[in-house]
């Protein structure tokens, strides 16, 4: 059940759009900040209240790298594997990420804590090499400072 | 030098609040065309002005408003949306405008929005433009509060409303048609054409869909006319351009500078030429889906045509530089990456060429390419070209492919006979 908290949220949004289904986006957005993932239930639970089929919200769901249908860790790190990222240090920031880490892009921390995926250009090209943590956009980085950033996200 | 789209933008600094924007002449234009212009006599301002879609592919706006069905028996509501999505790899412009002056762009829309008569606007921001996102809603909430949004605007009986869209994630809902069905909550794949978004675009009704750029433009050029718009470039395409570059280049940046700054200016002057220690090898003038160009080109004039003739497009004008210790054939295998796990999988060439094209691609670079696997990246960009896909996704990730064979053959070639990339 979508809880009463999710629905007023649900309902301011999608006062800004004709038609319910032009919500969906945010909506699995809305609910995914508080649940950390899509589940089938979920993914169901919503799709009724949008007035959608399951399957027709769930080739949206799955259409977009943000929209998690899997269980993802605490925090996501998303490292920009672009172009201009790539020529500047791509692989570094990957190496020191994956070293510190132990895990690889797709991977979650044992303890639940990170999950490391791969991201299209960040749009911040003349600050590269970039990733992002969550909502937080880490730009200019060099790997000498991993702990110190990854301290930042209990 | 006149850089209208960037004297309110302050590194460092909060963009600029209402009051400020005011303060440095913003609104005027709004107030100018609610009060003495007709939305036909605005449109032919902005077609007087030559201004050309920054969005990449340099449609004149005027022009594309025209389109508009208008009057009684035009279908309503009509819809006017910002593309903000810059997914493109290498493209960095259209933040540095959203987060630098949110009230800028706010007022082009409201024009734009006024000539084809529009109801609704929507900004479609990319997911990851969180200090973008939270800027441009604070501009939106100022903006309805001094009565410039909402109903009866400035005392007329012009209405609109405006919203912010944030997506999530996927380069092709920057395809206007894509970008469409996404903001109608469908999968984000381009739609066919005919009819065009212009008499059928979101809901069915006549839309528009400008680039960032060029909406924030709209306002100068009913401030100042457009002649004074067209005077601010050097070449034949109006108006000033935000020019970029990234790579190993002295100082990556942006640059608001006359249309048709040559590349060299660009490159020397103002990101400072390379890096101790590497050479310029190559760059990409406008984002990732443009072909290379070499030091042959280095005079070559930022602006549509001028990139045209030299066998590439201006695109976003936001340029990636390949310096010569960086392997080329890397870099190519890193773009068809991009591409192939950002095709939106509707129509097979597509969908089963990038990523083909990027396996032969990794296979080259790891040392296992073969003779032949160079015919077959040559048929593919064939293939994949202009007019045999259903968008231009496919097309556009075909010529830094295309031209890298005809730069980088021997480079190519070499990893082949090597049996290694030379330079890992
Ligand atoms: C795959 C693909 C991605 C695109 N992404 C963007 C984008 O992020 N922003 C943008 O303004 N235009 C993008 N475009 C171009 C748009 O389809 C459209 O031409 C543009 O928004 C029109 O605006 P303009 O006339 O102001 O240039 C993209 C095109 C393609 C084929
Ligand atoms: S060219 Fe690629 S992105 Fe465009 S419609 Fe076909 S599959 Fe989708
Ligand atoms: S390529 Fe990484 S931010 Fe653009």
């Amino acid at each position: 059940m979508l809880t009463p908290e999710e629905i007023r949220e649900l309902e301011a949004d999608l006062a800004h759009y004709p038609q319910k289904q032009s919500g969906c986006v945010d909506a699995l957005k809305i609910v995914q900040r508080r649940r950390g993932w899509i589940s089938d239930d979920t993914l169901r639970e919503v799709a009724v209240y949008l007035e959608m089929t399951p399957e027709e919200l769930d080739g949206v769901a799955t259409f977009y790298p943000v929209i998690f249908r899997r269980q993802v860790g605490r925090h996501i790190i998303r490292i920009c594997d672009s172009v201009s990222c790539w020529i500047m240090g791509y692989e570094k920031v990957y190496s020191a990420l994956n070293g510190t880490l132990g895990i690889r892009l797709g991977e979650t921390t044992a303890d639940g804590r990170f999950t490391l995926l791969p991201s299209a250009c960040l749009g911040v090209c003349e600050h590269a090499p970039a990733l992002m943590i969550d909502d937080d956009l880490i730009a200019d980085w060099n790997p000498g400072n991993v702990d110190g950033i990854l301290s930042r996200y209990p | 030098m006149e850089r209208p789209l960037t004297s309110n933008i302050k590194p460092g600094q909060p963009a600029p609040d209402l009051a400020e924007y005011e303060r440095s002449g913003g609104y005027e234009a709004v107030r100018k065309a609610l009060r003495e212009l007709t939305p036909a006599q605005l449109t032919g301002i902005v077609k007087d002005s030559n201004l050309r879609g920054r969005g990449g592919a340099g449609f004149p706006t005027g022009s594309k408003w025209s389109f508009v069905p208008m009057g009684e028996t035009a279908l309503r509501p009509k819809y006017l949306v910002a593309n903000a999505d810059e997914m493109e790899p290498g493209a960095f412009k259209d933040r540095v405008l959203l987060e630098g002056d949110p009230h800028q762009l706010i007022e082009g829309m409201i024009l734009a929005a006024y000539a084809i008569q529009a109801e609704a606007a929507y900004i479609f921001l990319r997911e990851e433009y969180k200090q973008a996102e939270r800027t441009l809603r604070k501009a939106v909430a100022e903006t309805y509060q001094a009565g410039y949004l909402g109903k009866n605007i400035l005392g007329s009986s012009y209405r609109l409303e405006l919203y912010v869209h944030v997506s999530a994630g996927r380069y092709i809902c920057g395809e206007e048609s894509g970008l469409l069905n996404a903001l109608e909550g469908k999968r984000a794949i381009p739609r066919s054409r005919p009819p065009f978004p212009q008499t059928s675009g979101l809901w069915g009704k006549g839309t528009i869909v400008n680039n960032v750029e060029t909406l924030c433009n709209v306002p100068h050029i009913v401030r100042n006319g457009a002649e004074w718009f067209r005077k601010l470039s050097l070449t034949g395409d109006g108006g000033t351009k935000l020019y970029g570059a990234s790579g190993k280049v002295k100082r990556p940046g942006l640059w608001e500078l006359p249309m048709g700054t040559p590349i060299r200016e660009i490159l020397e002057e103002h990101a400072g030429g390379m890096r101790d220690g590497v050479r310029f090898r190559a760059l990409l003038p406008g984002g990732a889906s443009t072909d290379f160009l070499t030091e042959e080109h280095l005079d070559v004039r930022m602006d549509f045509s001028s990139v045209e003739k030299a066998g590439s497009r201006l695109g976003t004008g936001t340029m990636i530089i390949l310096d010569d210790k960086t392997c080329p054939v890397g870099m190519v295998h890193n773009l068809e990456l991009f591409f192939a796990r950002e095709s939106c999988g509707w129509c097979t060439p597509c969908r089963e060429g990038l990523p083909w094209t990027e396996k032969i691609l990794r296979e080259i670079e790891a040392g296992r390419g073969r003779t032949s696997d160079l015919d077959r990246l040559a048929l593919h960009a064939r293939l994949l070209g202009p007019g045999r896909t259903f968008c231009a996704l496919a097309p556009g990730a075909m010529e830094p492919l295309q031209s890298a064979l005809k730069y980088f053959r021997e480079d190519f070639e070499r990893h082949i006979r090597e049996k290694r990339c030379p330079w890992s």
